[in-house]
């Protein structure tokens, strides 16, 4: 605070434009800037100014388009990752149920030649019985003549 | 009692058509120097237009309670100092936000001259010499700068700038006071 007195005083009493200035030059630099300033104010303000109403309009639908467009976007990616979820799913299920089809169809065919092969030996053995074991009337037949008198 | 209710709203509404009157007078009266102090503050002709406009907006929303303390351009210089200032604070918090700005340099600024200098040997000097306050400008203190537009831009006395900005009369002169010593050494490492 007690600085801010010092500068104060050094910079003296500020009555009209630039009266507190000495130095002429940097007075007459200072009226050029303000006139600057001025001359570049007044021709901004000045200015003839785009109407802002149909740029207003093309943005409003520009964004109105670009809303849209996101939106579509994102339902159609969300929609065929949900798409290619749900197929991936149906596949292994297919995929899964024609496994398991098969593994049926093996046991099938499995317990059928299991079935064959034990119907197989059973004929075998059968076959094998009959001509190793003879007849119970064999021996009694093999005594009797031709004409049936011993 | 049923003249009362019946009158006290057109009373109502007569006071807020005077008062709006009353600011438009007002607003259109000084809005190009609320505009020049926003566009040396800024120099963004379509930012100080922006501003300009929130500050009378602002204005409009309290002109109740201006009680003519002070004069009207200085009730909304001091609006729109504050405007600058929320926006510059807006401007340093979205800091990540990489917002497109049309602010011109100071050789650009410098560029307008009013008409009157006879050789443009003078004029290519003036040129360079306000480029060099612009420049000087540009690296004041937030308040220094404040102080300094108005007073050699604005032309304000020194009460005024301290009432516009909420300061002591010797803090205003010792911002201007620094602010001129800043200019003058620029200009004197340039001329």
């Amino acid at each position: 605070m007690k600085q801010n007195e010092e500068l104060a005083n050094k910079g003296g009493e500020h009555g009209g434009f630039g009266t507190e200035i000495e130095d002429p030059m940097l007075r007459g630099v200072l009226r050029d800037f303000r006139g600057s300033v001025h001359a570049w104010s007044d021709a901004a303000y000045h200015r003839a100014r785009p109407a802002s109403a149909p740029m207003t309009r093309r943005l409003a639908w520009r964004r109105v388009v670009a809303w849209t467009l996101g939106v579509v976007m994102t339902a159609g990616l969300a929609g065929s990752g949900l798409y290619e979820r749900r197929h991936q799913q149906l596949q292994a299920q297919r995929a899964h149920e024609l496994e398991v089809e098969q593994q049926r169809i093996l046991a099938a065919k499995r317990a059928e030649e299991e079935a064959r092969k034990v119907e197989d030996l059973l004929a075998r053995v059968d076959t094998d019985v009959s001509r190793e074991v003879p007849t119970a009337m064999d021996p009694l037949a093999q005594l009797m003549t031709d004409d049936g008198v011993q | 009692m049923a003249a009362g209710t019946a009158l006290e709203p057109m009373n109502l509404a007569t006071a807020q058509e005077i008062a709006a009157q009353e600011f438009a007078q007002v607003a259109a009266k000084h809005r190009p120097q609320i505009y020049r102090f926003l566009l040396a503050s800024t120099r963004d002709v379509d930012l100080a237009e922006t501003l300009a406009q929130e500050c009378l907006l602002k204005a409009h929303r309290n002109w109740r309670s201006f009680r003519g303390e002070s004069s009207a351009l200085t009730w909304l210089m001091r609006i729109a100092i504050n405007v600058l200032k929320d926006h510059w604070r807006n401007r340093r918090l979205q800091f990540w936000r990489h917002t497109r700005t049309n602010a011109v340099d100071a050789d650009e600024a410098s560029e307008w001259l009013p008409s009157g200098e006879s050789s443009p040997e003078k004029q290519l000097l003036a040129r360079e010499q306000v480029a060099g306050v612009w420049r000087a400008v540009e690296r004041l203190s937030g308040r220094q700068r404040t102080v300094f537009l108005l007073r050699y831009v604005e032309e304000m006395e020194i009460a005024e700038i301290a009432r516009s900005t909420g300061l002591s009369d010797g803090t205003v002169k010792a911002h201007l006071s620094r602010a001129l010593g800043r200019v003058r050494a620029e200009l004197g490492s340039r001329v």
